[in-house]
């Protein structure tokens, strides 16, 4: 690997690295100067200044902000995220009886969506404007402009209420067997699969069309080269980096993608967690998860950026 | 078997514009003996590369051919389907683009891509087309000939890819190669190598060629017989020589004609100077290295200086710190003996006023939202305070002189042809009443014939309102043609400079003389004599002067 | 007949966009006068069957679904749209200053800019929301300034554009300022892209919106609202009653629509073609 190659690659993990500092600092700092006072909230306007420090020093509130998150950084990464204020129980409890769940939903339905999404989508580029590609762009544009919880509760009508053969309740647990982990929860993971398909489908068709427009493409065939060997040896090399970009950018997106998907089916996974921890104001858990969510989606794009300089032939072999 | 090796007869290609089919190429007929060069020539719209292209049984997308026959060595191509047409293609008729950066596939290197056909047609193995392709490579002058096909596209120059691209055509012996214009994306110094080598290489191997290009005097070197094409249709056909020596159509005839030499101005005195660059040296923010190096230059009132040199020779820099978007890092730049601010932000109307400037781009010089009216009027209005009828009656002046009929005034700049839309570009200029106009390539966009006319009228512009022109170019045969004194530049530096007689007659220059010696002549023969004489050493190669 | 000569440059599957965005803003503009209850009007039994007495049936209190939609579709439909003009107004402005000064404005803003945006849109909205509550008022600005990051992106990128080319510098020589090359030079050649991105960014801004809604997060009861409609009718799911799935097909048709037109809108403008 060329030294540029290498600094190129280490700019963008540094910069990686000071996005979820920024981000740390805007879910810590900024929701606090956001929300003012809980304290107040809590005890109303006409509290006494005595019972409002009380409150202060109770929530750890009277030291200086900047302290604080260093504090709650620090503790973050070694796995200490507070406790949370509606129970007793440490963030960390709750985050780690959960995150598994919502990893086995985004890693089931990867492993589904990510080959047919790109192998319909090649094909939709090969076979651009005939009939299957119309009938399949028109399907994936419709899956993709709809809400999620749309497709969720079309898909729990059908299979659930009127067919009856998968459980409405996804209410997976730890003790549960591989099959029956997999049958409890066949809706959220079919939901997440149909709409992953959808945006792979869509970009990887984009990405190939866009390829083979190149000018390479067109003397590859005046050479008098076969379509498969065009595909496979002139637009598949090229095609690379578009395609880890679109697979990346597409686990990124279910990592967001469950949060709805997990409250329909009330599957027991990070993101049905920070929805209750919203709706009740539960701000250790909120600000637990929320960086959990934000930092999956930082380091997934920046795995997806360097794996596209890595696979760019023109920053591979420098001059 | 006939002896023609290519019959195509009566071809009509039509394009789909806007879902319906209109000819480009029509009813054209064509025939191409073995070892025979036909030179298709024509301006931008002739349908010369679409014709060139249908030897291999291909159009473009959005193409089609409509009818017509065409038949390679007696067998007809018309109608058969794709797979009966790939075994042709790249076999036995093989194609070299115009743009060789762009046809590379980056992801594979040169000599994978050479490999390729000859391996694919089943014409030989892959080490023996290893073998080949660095003999090819040798025979075309490429450097390293036996290591460079290892490297990657973007590896190495525009001239050695061009070049590389000839190389991979010949590499599994085809009959015939179509070129498309393969060296209009090339310095001139750079065209000269790659048109030599390439016409040694076809000729060793007795190869037929379809030659496309838009440069008489190119295909005057290359080709056998030529094709005059326009719109779509023949306008004259014939032996190379004789058409050359003696057209019989008057289209021929005008793209035949050496540019007029414009009326010849005594040189000025050095009195009257209006623009006076002192020793400017400059280099874009961010980067180590001076594009400009101590650079001196005079423009006299009422005088044209052309500053002439290929590309990365700093020519477009200069004018750029002349207007004030590139601060110099040192030396000055004195209007009417006054130094000028040196940035932008810093200059007065009235400085903004007197030097003005028209682009090589008029489609992109000018907001495709506004209309004729406003794009001549905005200036008239900022500079000068016209508003209202007063502005009005201003434009259609502008327009007369600048010879647009008065109703264009209504039009936006996409309803124009190319040497009209110049034509507003350079009545914008004149509407802010400038003294000195920078011409940045203004007619290297343009189609010789069109060429010929906005520089007539930049002429007589001249004369009548004694402005002062500095021309900014690459194509010597603008500056013998309008230039008072020239200016040559290599490298972000000046070769030398002077008035025109004393630039352009003998003694020269080396840089100066390459440069010269490189302009294409309509002289078939001139190629073949100057690679002679270069071979010689009688005449300086840009190999020579690199290694200075 | 300005108008007539539009819908007749379209193809087919952009009038059919264009016509469910036209009855859907209809129903919108027109609520009071065509729903035939009240907003919040208990009118019968709870989950009255669909297509008997009451068109859509009533919901789990009782109230005209019907009624609701039309009452839903003004709230949801106003508060995307204002919404999303908040983010184009803030977006684009910050996007031109940046292409046209570049600098240090361009670099400080597009780093801010990039940091917000690697945050999930509706993680960063629960994040907000959480610490700020739900109203009106509070949700236009907080998704508005959210989504004006994208349209950033957007406006710099397609103002970049413009600002390379000749007759931007062509006006800079001649010594325009800031504020007339923003609005005369590069404003009226970046419409066309930022129209059909707006018409896009309302649909994602109205997905968002209906998203936090359904997370019972939006607008608050007895406002009605697609997204909290579907929510506070979920259970009829269960029960086999499809209901909830109405308001939660408006929101598909409506999305569907816009992006209908405007992906005609934009095949046309860039005269894009697929056929190589």
């Amino acid at each position: 690997m060329s030294n540029s190659l290498f600094l190129m690659i280490a700019k963008r993990i540094g910069l990686g690295f000071f996005t979820l500092l920024a981000i740390s600092l805007l879910i810590t700092v900024g929701v606090e100067a956001l929300s003012g006072d809980i304290c107040t909230a809590i005890l109303g306007q006409m509290a006494s200044e005595e019972t409002v420090a009380a409150c202060h020093a109770r929530l750890d509130l009277d030291r200086p902000v900047m302290v604080r998150y260093v504090e709650w950084l620090v503790n973050f990464v070694q796995g200490d995220m507070g406790r949370s204020m509606a129970n007793d129980r440490t963030v960390m409890e709750l985050v780690s009886a959960r995150i598994g769940n919502t990893l086995y939903l985004a890693a089931f339905s990867s492993m589904v969506a990510i080959p047919l999404g790109i192998a319909l989508g090649v094909v939709a580029a090969l076979y651009r404007n005939t009939g299957f590609d119309r009938g399949i762009s028109v399907t994936t544009l419709s899956t993709i402009s709809v809400p999620d919880f749309f497709v969720a509760y079309i898909l729990m009508a059908l299979f659930a209420v009127k067919f009856s053969i998968f459980p409405a309740i996804s209410n997976v647990a730890g003790s549960m067997g591989f099959w029956e982990r997999a049958y409890v929860s066949a809706l959220p993971v079919l939901t997440l699969t149909l709409i992953s398909i959808a945006h792979l489908m869509r970009m990887t068709r984009a990405s190939i069309v866009n390829l083979l427009a190149s000018p390479y493409i067109e003397m590859a065939k005046l050479k008098g080269i076969k379509p498969g060997r065009v595909i496979v040896k002139h637009a598949l090399p090229n095609a690379w980096a578009p395609i880890i970009q679109v697979v990346i950018l597409n686990i990124a997106f279910m990592v967001v993608g469950v949060v709805i998907i997990e409250v329909v089916f009330v599957y027991p996974g990070l993101g049905a967690l920070m929805v209750d921890s919203v709706q009740l104001r539960n701000m250790p858990v909120v600000q637990a998860t929320a960086m959990i969510f934000a930092s999956a989606y930082v380091l997934l794009n920046l795995l997806a950026d360097v794996l596209a300089i890595l696979a760019n032939p023109r920053l591979r072999h420098r001059r | 078997m006939t002896d023609q090796l290519l019959e195509m007869n009566d071809v009509l290609i039509e394009a789909d514009i806007d879902g319906h089919w209109k000819p480009i190429v029509n009813h054209l007929s064509m025939t191409l003996k073995r070892g025979e060069i036909i030179g298709l020539i024509g301006e931008s719209g002739a349908g010369k590369s679409t014709f060139g292209l249908c030897a291999l049984g291909y159009t473009k997308p959005g193409c089609r051919i409509a009818s017509g026959s065409i038949k390679l060595d007696g067998v007809e191509l018309v109608g058969q389907p794709e797979s009966a047409l790939r075994k042709i293609r790249g076999n036995k008729v093989a194609y070299v683009a115009q743009s060789a950066a762009a046809s590379f596939n980056p992801a594979h290197t040169l000599l994978e891509q050479f490999s390729e056909a000859p391996v694919q047609h089943g014409k030989m193995k892959t080490s023996e087309a290893a073998v080949r392709g660095r003999e090819l490579y040798r025979q075309l002058d490429l450097p390293e000939p036996d290591t460079i096909g290892e490297r990657y596209p973007h590896q190495v120059s525009g001239g050695q890819l061009q070049r590389a691209m000839t190389a991979m055509a010949l590499g599994s012996n085809p009959d015939i190669i179509i070129f498309d214009e393969p060296t209009t994306a090339l310095d001139v110094t750079t065209q000269i190598e790659v048109l030599s080598a390439i016409k040694e290489a076809v000729k060793a191997r007795n190869v037929a060629g379809i030659y496309i290009t838009h440069d008489l005097a190119v295909v005057a070197q290359m080709a056998d017989r030529i094709m005059v094409l326009r719109y779509g249709d023949l306008i004259e056909e014939g032996n190379a020589r004789e058409m050359l020596a003696n057209p019989r159509e008057d289209y021929t005839r005008r793209l035949l004609a050496v540019r007029n030499l414009r009326e010849h101005k005594i040189h000025g005195d050095g009195i009257n100077v209006l623009l006076e660059v002192k020793e400017v040296t400059a280099r874009y923010p961010g980067t180590k290295i001076d594009v400009l190096q101590d650079i001196s230059v005079k423009v006299e009132k009422g005088k044209t200086v052309a500053v002439v040199g290929e590309s990365g020779s700093g020519k477009s820099t200069l004018a750029r710190v002349i207007t004030g978007l590139l601060p110099p890092s040192a030396g000055q730049v004195i209007f009417k003996g006054e130094s000028l601010p040196a940035s932008l932000k810093e200059k007065s109307k009235e400085n903004l006023r007197s030097i003005q400037m028209i682009y090589q781009m008029a489609d992109v010089a000018m907001n495709p939202r506004q209309r004729i009216r406003e794009i001549i009027g905005r200036p008239l209005e900022f500079y000068l305070g016209k508003t209202g009828d007063e502005n009005e009656a201003r434009v259609h002046e502008l327009l007369k002189q600048i010879e647009i009929p008065d109703h264009y005034i209504d039009r936006f700049p996409a309803q124009l042809s190319g040497g009209e839309k110049q034509r507003i570009c350079i009545a914008r200029a004149l509407a802010a009443e400038p003294e000195l106009i920078i011409c940045d390539e203004v007619t290297s966009a343009l189609d010789q014939l069109v060429a010929e006319g906005i520089l007539d009228l930049l002429q007589n512009l001249q004369n009548e309102l004694n402005i002062s022109y500095l021309f900014i170019t690459h194509d010597l045969a603008t500056v013998k043609a309008i230039a008072d004194d020239i200016v040559v530049m290599y490298q972000g530096g000046i070769v030398e400079q002077g008035p025109k007689q004393q630039i352009l007659d003998p003694p020269y220059e080396d840089y100066t003389e390459l440069l010269l010696s490189s302009v294409p002549e309509m002289d078939p023969d001139w190629m073949d004599g100057l690679v002679e004489r270069r071979r010689r050493g009688e005449a300086p190669t840009a190999e020579t002067l690199r290694q200075r | 007949m300005k108008v007539l000569a539009f819908v007749r440059s379209l193809n087919w599957s952009a009038r059919i966009g264009l016509g469910i965005i036209v009855f859907f803003g209809f129903c919108a503009a027109f609520a009071p006068w065509l729903a035939p209850y009240g907003e919040s009007e208990i009118v019968g039994d709870v989950w009255e069957p669909i297509g008997g007495e009451f068109l859509f049936g009533t919901d789990i209190i009782g109230r005209d679904l019907l009624s609701r939609l039309i009452f839903g579709a003004r709230n949801t439909i106003v508060l995307a749209l204002l919404t999303t003009a908040c983010s184009f107004t803030l977006g684009a402005l910050m996007g031109f200053l940046a292409a046209t000064m570049g600098g240090w404005v361009d670099q400080v803003l597009s780093r801010i800019v990039d940091i917000i945006i690697s945050v999930p849109t509706l993680i960063c909205a629960l994040i907000v929301v959480s610490a700020v509550g739900t109203s009106f008022f509070v949700l236009a600005t907080v998704i508005g300034i959210i989504y004006a990051m994208p349209v950033y992106r957007i406006a710099r990128a397609v103002a970049m554009d413009v600002e390379v080319m000749d007759y931007v510098e062509a006006a800079r020589l001649r010594g325009e300022g800031l504020w007339w090359i923003m609005k005369r030079e590069i404003l009226p050649n970046t419409m066309t892209p930022l129209a059909a991105e707006f018409g896009l960014r309302y649909c994602f801004v109205f997905l968002l919106i209906s998203g936090l809604s359904f997370l019972g997060l939006g607008l608050q009861p007895p406002l009605a609202d697609w997204g909290a409609m579907v929510r506070s009718n979920s259970e009829g799911i269960a029960w086999g009653y499809l209901h909830p799935l109405i308001p939660a097909a408006c929101i598909a048709l409506l999305t569907i629509g816009i992006n209908l037109l405007v992906d005609s809108l934009v095949h046309k403008a860039s005269g894009l073609r697929d056929d190589h």
